[in-house]
């Protein structure tokens, strides 16, 4: 069995970060279209997905002291895959399928030679999620109150 | 290579733990323990279903030698169960003992404190078999009527040891016989004598 490095590249690990990233943002029908498009083997639960609280830490304006803004349901999944490599997965709420889904792509990813299929494969989860984000942001956008324009009138 | 843990946690924990209760309140009685782990040799599975039942990140966990050179059973214990692994046999609440030949003295481990006994290490030795047979006697709470029990291979100056441990109750370690599809127990209660 050949031995992984302990120190894996931090390029690589910036990628497997992002690709998780985008799962996390995708919905679970994208995320099974995408399984399904690369057909994986056999997958194995290591952990069957399982349900928790975990604690979520925020920043005031982002660099303030951090503190506990309350408890959120986080679900994780660990499979395994029949060549040995095996993905993880914590996904925020309790879509135990979505996070089991997002572990066999992190698994499938791994091998370099299927990273290329599983980046294409999450495309349109990336469309997606980016269309989502943009839509948000321009709701926010038409609600902005310019206080310049309430300026008191001196007389 | 990661190998999967309880196909269904709860009721695999919850089995185990039932069979180790039982063994532990009645002992020298078998108690079956059938987990269907496969984990990485030389875990076996019984020592694996225990470590998955009993440990968590609160508990210290000692692995004997032929264990602790094995990268994937640490690997394998540390990914289901988070407990830390200890090189202190006093420290550790759990020590799981693979070879019980080169067990080291029931004394180097926790014996826990007069104030609490409980803090002590229960062992967990993996045998080649137990059986209802005339090596052991065994008498003690939990023990009704002549029980003897024979346990292959049986680690040289262990039944001294065993009186040295009860001798200093209620300080002693708890001892968790596993073998291929079975589990007894030998708590520190338990006068244990050669037949």
């Amino acid at each position: 069995m050949a031995t992984r490095p302990l120190q894996p590249d931090p390029e690589e690990i910036a990628a497997r970060q992002a690709v998780m990233a985008l799962c996390a943002d995708a919905n679970r029908d994208d995320l099974d279209a995408a399984v399904k498009a690369l057909a994986p083997p056999a997958v194995e639960d290591l952990r069957p997905p399982e349900t928790g609280l975990v604690m979520a830490t925020g920043r005031i304006g982002g660099d303030g002291r951090p503190f506990n803004l309350g408890e959120v349901s986080v679900t994780r999944a660990a499979i395994r895959l029949p060549d040995g490599a095996s993905g993880f997965a914590y996904h925020l709420g309790r879509d135990r399928t979505k996070a089991r889904l997002a572990a066999t792509l992190d698994a499938l990813w791994q091998d370099p030679a299927r990273r290329a299929r599983v980046e294409a494969a999450l495309e349109p989860a990336a469309r997606r999620a980016d269309a989502d984000r943009r839509q948000a942001a321009r709701r926010t956008a038409a609600t902005r109150v310019e206080f310049l324009t309430v300026a008191r009138g001196e007389d | 290579m990661l190998a999967p843990g309880f196909a269904d946690p709860v009721h695999g924990a919850q089995g185990t733990f039932r069979a180790v209760m039982d063994a532990l309140a009645r002992p020298g009685l078998l108690q079956p323990l059938d987990a269907g782990l496969k984990p990485p040799a030389p875990l076996t599975p019984e020592l694996a279903a225990l470590a998955l039942a009993l440990t968590d990140a609160d508990t210290p966990v000692w692995l004997d030698a032929g264990l602790a050179d094995s990268p994937e059973v640490a690997a394998y214990l540390r990914f289901h169960t988070g407990a830390p692994l200890t090189d202190d046999p006093a420290r550790a609440a759990f020590a799981f003992i693979r070879d019980p030949a080169r067990c080291p003295p029931l004394a180097r481990f926790a014996q826990g404190t007069p104030a609490y006994p409980d803090s002590s290490t229960t062992l967990v030795l993996a045998l080649d078999m137990i059986a209802n047979g005339e090596r052991l006697h065994l008498a003690g709470p939990g023990i009704k009527g002549p029980t003897r029990i024979a346990l292959t291979p049986l680690p040289e100056g262990f039944v001294a040891q065993l009186a040295e441990n009860r001798a200093g109750f209620p300080l002693g370690v708890d001892v968790i016989l596993t073998a291929p599809g079975r589990v007894a127990g030998l708590p520190r209660s338990t006068a244990v004598t050669e037949s």
